[in-house]
């Protein structure tokens, strides 16, 4: 499969007053064309900051690209000036953000919204960008568009607001479009037919999504792939069947194991105990193996290397070097190892 | 939005019937008698000039004669200062120098203030930020008379590059007085935008233009200006306000003929009417001012635009 | 993902325990919210040069008048108007005793035969302008203090009265400052001036009686916002009394805004005391305060600019200390309130 974006050992601090907070520390992931990779990961877990970094959309004067690559279309990006990074910004690659009531600015009317991507990238006249943008809020689901064009954002639901900001997100059907967190500020019911409506519309053109999230449940409902990330690093990234049936870290294991479900016996809900670690003074070693009941010495010492567990799936964690000894995963992670063809606890049949 | 309108304009009528009550019976229990010379005169003599303003009457009767005088824009006449004279007119014909300086320092304020406090937000914590917030600060915490006094010494006296005191030499004669009323708005103005610039830079939606791929200006300009600006409207009513206490001071310095300066030389010489005409005047201009400014801001922003007017 | 699996040590990979309370453990120390905010406020440059400038302010507002060796009232006629002379400073060629007279440059002091000095020189009446500064210093202050402490006073109380109790009885007393606020300050402070004898008193008195309105918006406004929410609710369903959620669930949330509200109405009131002076509606002769001083100075502007000069100079610093200490204790305190 092509590849579309390389990020290669990338590095990123914050400078503050309380001094560097290294963000992200060695991020590498390959986005292919036409796939949904889903990045997960608690708050603080840099997942929303490597995101950003791909948009250059870090403030300029305390974000500060210490190491790495960021390859798009055989250029660096982290490398581009601010020119050529707006001439990517919203035509290539494009962004969905969080919370769709504040993302929409509040003084302007929708249809200019959505034009300005067209008139900005495309060499397109303004009927033409009106009549284009209309097509796009018919494409997200939005009733009498035409109407609508010239209303305010706080004339819509919190569920259209995010419709039409994912209209500018495709108005110039990007290559890579990046949902940091989507769904996360809408009702249950509207999180659905949003995810339903970015599915669809990732088949009708072709995008590559990079999907943030921390809701697994949304994660095994769109996603390809999942990289989880934690304490500013991927600490497993695998195929979405590898990592719910298959995972090898203890951070994934916990991941899995907080996720309620209907079908556990447990009364009681898993929590994953501690918090993530201070990026201002990072751990050594492992920076899991602190929460960890399966910490070993060296976690304490080494940061652990990628360990490959299939073409597609790999963890960090020394429980995967020959040398560690075995042990045994959470119940429920067991439970759904059992299902896994290849899972050192497969008891046959099929996920 | 009309029901809005109509409830604020009922208040201001009860607010502006206060204010003349409160007004007139202030002016009547005033120590002294309101006429200057009253010592002086004989009782009968004294019994003719209070016939003449009809001070006579009972307090009722004057107090209502007052009232309806209002409700006709009557606002009395003028017991000492100009002996006869009527109030409305005297005040009608002093508007044109406070209304030049007013209007003058009030958009020259806001104008330079908007402009530093756009340059200092989009420079933030450069040296042109602090110099900006320097005048800022220096400018809201100088009241005006100091400033005036100032302006006059050095831009007058010193150096000759304005008339001093006189109104004599139009435009040139508004120059510093206006400056010296200009300091305020544009403080008040600079801080205000700045503040407002870096939190709508700092927005969900400036960040959304900017994956959209628009630049620099294009952010500052299309998206970050309109709505740092419509906030502003808010405190218009503060700085008309203070325009209104510093024309009373400023004109006095200057020498300018405005209401300002005849309402303080009416206190001076406890010429009742005046002082409770000034009064009335300066409310009703203020509390019109601040009704609009409401008005306004709800026909601006269409946050409020359609919810009714409330914020 | 090339891995260096040979040089590992023995026993790299044996099991640990890691206390998992460990994890839990607070890496900072925790601090209240004063120390924080504190902290936050000593990092601001600003507010504290101001702190430490107006204490000197205070200081000398009592100190200045002692260590003068004249009174501030006492009239020497045959030293009036001399300039600013000072020891040693004298030497720099500034503040040395002379003034233009019919155009040239005379040492006023020589001329007149004056043999002591006046460290700001002295007024028309040959009042010491030194002992006058720090004595209308410090009826400048004691004004605005007295008046914001009553405004603080009389605002909290309405305000959280109106909040706390809210339905009917904040509906009527909403509708009161409505009607109060919508007469503009100026004229109520000027009428009430002009119907009492003029004085500290009096301009007190006109100063608060208005002025209370700000502060009760504000503290009724955050009343109203923290009497809603869960804490609060919760402490509620526990059987707490009104006085103890008043006491100790809204007042320490409600006080840092209090704090910066006075802070700000300080100013006010100096600058409006020093308005009311200025158009001669505030304190009579022969007391000072900055606002006569200016005024007395201001009529001196063409011949004897010194006597405007240092009130001028010394109520701008008040001002600018206290903008630059209500902005610093604004940001200490409620880092997220803006203007």
């Amino acid at each position: 499969m092509e590849k579309i974006l390389q990020v290669k050992d990338l590095e990123l601090s914050f400078n503050t007053f309380g001094g560097e907070v290294k963000a992200i520390r060695g991020v590498n992931f390959d986005l292919y064309k036409g796939e949904t990779l889903a990045i997960v990961g608690e708050s603080g877990s840099g997942k929303s900051v490597t995101t950003k970094s791909i948009m250059r959309l870090l403030p300029e004067n305390s974000a500060e690209f210490k190491n790495g690559e960021i390859l798009f279309g055989g250029r660096d990006l982290t490398k581009l000036s601010d020119k050529e990074m707006q001439k990517i910004r919203g035509k290539d690659i494009s962004m969905i953000f969080q919370d769709p009531m504040t993302s929409l600015n509040p003084t302007m009317p929708i249809g200019r919204q959505i034009t300005e991507p067209l008139l900005k990238h495309q060499k397109i006249g303004k009927e033409e960008a009106k009549k284009v943008a209309i097509d796009l809020l018919r494409l997200v689901g939005m009733p009498k568009p035409e109407l609508r064009m010239k209303q305010y954002p706080h004339q819509f639901s919190g569920g259209q607001r995010q419709r039409i900001v994912i209209a500018i997100a495709l108005a110039c059907n990007p290559q890579i479009l990046i949902a940091d967190e989507p769904t996360t500020a809408l009702d249950v019911t509207i999180q659905a037919q949003i995810l339903e409506l970015m599915k669809d519309l990732q088949k009708k053109i072709d995008t590559s999504i990079i999907f943030i999230t921390h809701d697994l449940g949304v994660v095994a409902n769109v996603a390809d792939r999942v990289a989880v990330m934690y304490g500013g690093k991927i600490v497993e990234i695998g195929t979405v069947d590898e990592i719910f049936y298959n995972p090898q870290h203890p951070y994934t294991w916990g991941l899995l194991s907080s996720m309620p479900s209907l079908d556990t016996d447990e009364a009681k809900l898993y929590a994953i105990p501690g918090t993530p670690p201070d990026l201002l003074d990072p751990p050594k070693g492992d920076a899991f193996a602190l929460r960890s009941e399966y910490a070993l010495q060296i976690d304490m010492e080494q940061n652990p290397p990628f360990f490959k567990v299939s073409d597609t799936h790999s963890a960090a964690t020394w429980l995967l070097h020959p040398d560690a000894p075995q042990v045994e995963p959470p119940a429920t992670v067991i439970e759904r190892m059992k299902k896994f063809p290849g899972s050192r606890y497969y008891e046959g049949g099929a996920i | 939005m009309a029901r809005y309108i109509g409830k604020r304009l009922i208040y201001m009528v009860i607010t502006m019937a206060l204010i003349a009550t409160f007004t007139f019976f202030l002016m009547k229990i005033l120590p002294g008698s309101p006429i200057a010379s009253a010592d002086k005169l004989s009782p009968e003599q004294r019994a003719v000039v209070e016939a003449r303003y009809g001070l006579d009457e009972p307090l009722p009767v004057q107090y209502f004669d007052y009232m309806f005088g209002l409700l006709k824009g009557d606002l009395g006449i003028s017991i000492n200062q100009f002996k006869g004279a009527d109030v409305t007119d005297l005040i009608i014909s002093r508007m044109g120098p406070s209304a030049q300086i007013g209007f003058q320092g009030m958009v020259l304020g806001t104008i330079i203030g908007i402009l530093l406090g756009m340059i200092a937000a989009l420079r933030q914590n450069t040296w042109v930020d602090y110099s900006s917030t320097l005048v800022a600060i220096i400018g809201i915490s100088i009241p005006s008379f100091v400033f005036a006094s100032l302006l006059q010494y050095w831009f007058g006296l010193k150096l000759e590059w304005f008339p001093v005191a006189l109104w004599k030499d139009g435009f040139m004669s508004s120059v510093l007085p206006s400056i010296a009323l200009a300091m305020f708005p544009l403080a008040t103005a600079a801080r205000f935008i700045r503040t407002e610039m870096i939190e709508v830079l700092g927005s969900d939606y400036i960040t959304l233009a900017k994956a959209k791929g628009a630049s620099g200006s294009e952010i500052a300009f299309k998206h970050a200006i309109r709505n740092a600006l419509i906030p502003l409207i808010t405190v218009l009513g503060p700085m008309t306000v203070s325009i209104l206490t510093g024309s009373l001071v400023v004109e006095q310095i200057f020498a300018i003929p405005g209401i300002g300066e005849q309402f303080v030389k009416s206190i001076m010489v406890n010429d009742f009417s005046i002082i409770m005409g000034t009064t009335i005047f300066f409310s009703v201009f203020l509390i019109v001012v601040i009704l609009i400014v409401d008005i306004l801001y709800g026909v601006i922003d269409p946050r409020i635009r359609l919810s009714g007017g409330k914020s | 993902m090339t891995q260096n699996l040979e040089k590992l040590p023995k026993g790299s990979f044996e099991r640990i325990t890691v206390d998992t309370k460990q994890a839990e453990r607070i890496s900072k120390p925790s601090v209240s919210f004063w120390q924080d905010a504190w902290m936050r406020l000593k990092k601001n440059k600003g507010a504290i040069v101001s702190i430490i400038l107006f204490g000197l302010i205070v200081i000398m507002s009592f100190l200045g008048p002692i260590i003068s060796p004249y009174e501030p009232n006492a009239q020497t006629i045959t030293h009036a108007n001399l300039p600013p002379k000072i020891p040693v400073i004298e030497n720099l060629g500034i503040l040395d005793g002379t003034g233009t007279l019919g155009g040239k440059e005379v040492d006023l002091y020589e001329m007149k035969n004056v043999e002591v000095n006046y460290w700001f020189g002295t007024d028309g009446l040959g009042r010491d302008m030194f002992s006058r500064l720090w004595k209308g210093t410090q009826v400048s202050l004691f004004i605005a203090f007295v008046a914001a402490a009553i405004d603080m006073l009389i605002g909290v109380i309405y305000g959280g009265i109106s909040g706390y109790f809210g339905g009917r009885v904040d509906d009527i007393m909403q509708r009161i400052v409505e009607i109060l606020t919508g007469i503009p300050n100026l004229v109520v402070v000027i009428l009430f001036i002009l119907i009492m004898d003029p004085g500290i008193l009096a301009i007190i008195i006109a100063l608060t009686i208005t002025g209370w309105t700000g502060m009760s918006r504000v503290v009724r406004g955050q009343v109203l916002k923290y009497k809603s929410q869960e804490f609060v609710l919760a402490s509620r369903t526990l059987g707490a009394s009104d006085s103890r959620i008043i006491w100790k669930h809204l007042m320490p949330n409600v006080l840092g805004i209090i704090i910066i509200n006075t802070m700000f109405t300080i100013p006010g009131a100096i600058f409006f005391e020093a308005f009311l002076s200025f158009i001669g509606l505030g304190l009579q002769a022969p007391d000072a305060s900055l606002g006569t001083l200016i005024n007395d100075g201001y009529k001196l502007l063409q011949y004897q600019p010194h006597i405007l000069a240092f009130p001028a100079i010394l109520l701008s610093l008040i001002m600018i200390c206290f903008n630059l200490i209500g902005d610093g204790l604004r940001d200490a305190l409620d880092p997220k309130m803006k203007d």
